[in-house]
């Protein structure tokens, strides 16, 4: 199979999310684009077949209510998301919202508490408690991803569940370029955490399909209702996303200067560098 | 009374929206529009045979069509008859004409934002041209009403015909259409946006 131009190892050797179980019903082919390819998705039965243009099947698995390929045939291995396992969590799976920006921004505005007061004003921040403390960042090496923990913000309606305003600690995991995993205080359970995550389908470099889940201890709103909240929130993420310039991350520091409250992405910018992702990013030679 | 709602549709956030600028009450049914197909399911058929949404509950009335839920909130609960204003045949007349002209721009300008966002398959060379054809007329009448200082569609005041045009005008961009090359519509849009009770919807960022 030949690459595209950019893309780069690390990048191609990941598992990637193409849509929920369900989305592909029995006997009907679907076309989708992964990292700049034209792929083919056929369910026959409880098998999901993923092939390329020529016919060349692809690995698939079921993980996380959504079926994952790869392009590798040596894979960086899918992630482990332990609280998949607990039975009393809802699992909401809210569908693929598509995206004109790169993967990787989508990524990164989902890990910024900034922009909470201004875009979703009233439900995630207020412009009163603008402020983002200080929080921490660390690398777990052993599973060669991020986490920034610690963190605290004033939110006027936290999650469905949220009678009241209160302060919020969230903590974020980052453990594939294209997905993060979102952990917050819980309302009814306090101790516990609620997970909301991105499982994100580069289709090309500056367009993506942003596949989202709620995962939560709730036993007050309905589905639909959780659903709602979620896709309310991202489609208020969409609009600034597609504002950004350049679609493409840059990685170069001095092009996006970068305060203390920025610090997971400047986490997350270096890791990419580090594990020399190129695809999908600004490169030498594109800003004048 | 009660409101069968989809937080992302335009034609349910008219009626929301609405309900707002009345201040009137209403309790919201969520439907799983997407990813789950619910308007689309035998339950809901039994609740619009068209599987579409919004759907008004009243009592013992059922309305379905948004811009026949906005006739009906306006005549029952604007006393001033601002919003529809029956005792006016000519301005009533015009309310009339650019309340249907809404579902032209539902059948445009929201198809290519269903097409961009959701993923829906249809043909959106046709949706955004049709959009813009919609548009130029659009903006020929408002920049019209501006010389004759008439700042909205039916005339003086505002009307259920703004509100029934408005969201999927606002939310072009989001199918990939761009309305900044219709100067007196992004006047008009920005006009709408300041009245008493607007608030954003998802896709919109007017400042409130």
């Amino acid at each position: 199979m030949t690459m595209p131009t950019h893309l780069d190892p690390f990048t191609h050797a990941q598992w990637y999310a193409l849509g929920r179980d369900e989305d592909f019903p029995d006997g009907r082919k679907t076309q989708t684009r992964l990292l700049s390819q034209d792929l083919t998705v056929l369910r026959r039965g409880r098998t999901i077949e993923v092939t390329l243009p020529q016919g060349q099947p692809r690995p698939t698995q079921h993980r996380y209510g959504h079926v994952w390929t790869t392009f590798s045939d040596t894979p960086r291995a899918l992630y482990d998301i332990p609280e998949f396992e607990e039975v009393e969590r809802r699992l909401i799976t809210a569908g693929a919202v598509h995206v004109r920006c790169s993967g990787l921004r989508a990524v990164e505005n989902f890990l910024d508490m900034a922009h909470f007061p201004f875009v979703h004003t009233g439900i995630l921040g207020v412009e009163e408690h603008a402020e983002v403390e200080k929080y921490d960042v660390s690398m777990d090496v052993e599973r060669d991803e991020i986490w920034a923990t610690n963190c605290m913000f004033f939110q006027p309606v936290a999650a469905a569940t949220a009678k009241a305003g209160g302060t919020t600690k969230y903590k974020y995991r980052l453990p594939h370029p294209y997905s993060v995993i979102l952990y917050k205080t819980c309302p009814p359970r306090p101790g516990e955490w609620d997970l909301i995550g991105l499982f994100i389908q580069p289709t090309e470099e500056d367009v993506c399909i942003v596949h989202s889940f709620v995962l939560v201890f709730d036993q007050d709103n309905t589905d639909t209702e959780l659903l709602h909240f979620q896709q309310n929130i991202f489609l208020q993420d969409r609009i600034i996303l597609e504002n950004q310039i350049p679609r493409r991350l840059p990685l170069d520091m001095r092009l996006e200067i970068p305060t203390r409250a920025d610090a997971s992405s400047i986490a997350f910018r270096r890791w990419l560098k580090a594990n020399g992702v190129t695809w999908s990013t600004v490169r030498a030679g594109d800003m004048e | 009374m009660k409101l069968y709602d989809y937080v992302l549709s335009g034609n349910c956030f008219k009626v929301r929206l609405f309900l707002k600028f009345l201040d009137v009450t209403c309790d919201l049914e969520p439907v799983d529009f997407f990813p789950g197909c619910e308007h689309k399911s035998p339950t809901f058929l039994q609740v619009n045979p068209l599987g579409q949404l919004p759907v008004l509950e009243d009592g013992n009335l059922r309305l379905y069509d948004s811009q026949a839920i906005l006739i009906y909130l306006a005549r029952k609960y604007d006393s001033s008859g601002q919003w529809y204003p029956v005792n006016d045949p000519e301005t009533l007349g015009r309310v009339a004409q650019w309340t249907a002209f809404a579902d032209g721009i539902t059948a445009t300008s929201s198809a290519a934002r269903l097409h961009d966002v959701l993923g829906y398959n249809l043909d959106i060379k046709a949706a955004r041209a049709g959009a813009q054809t919609l548009f130029r007329v659009l903006e020929d009448h408002l920049a019209h009403q501006e010389f004759n200082d008439q700042h909205w569609l039916a005339g003086s005041q505002p009307t259920i015909a703004d509100i029934a045009c408005f969201p999927y005008t606002a939310l072009a961009g989001d199918g990939g259409i761009e309305t900044f090359i219709f100067p007196a519509i992004e006047r008009w849009l920005c006009r709408f946006s300041m009245l008493p009770g607007f608030h954003n919807m998802p896709g919109m960022n007017y400042f409130t």
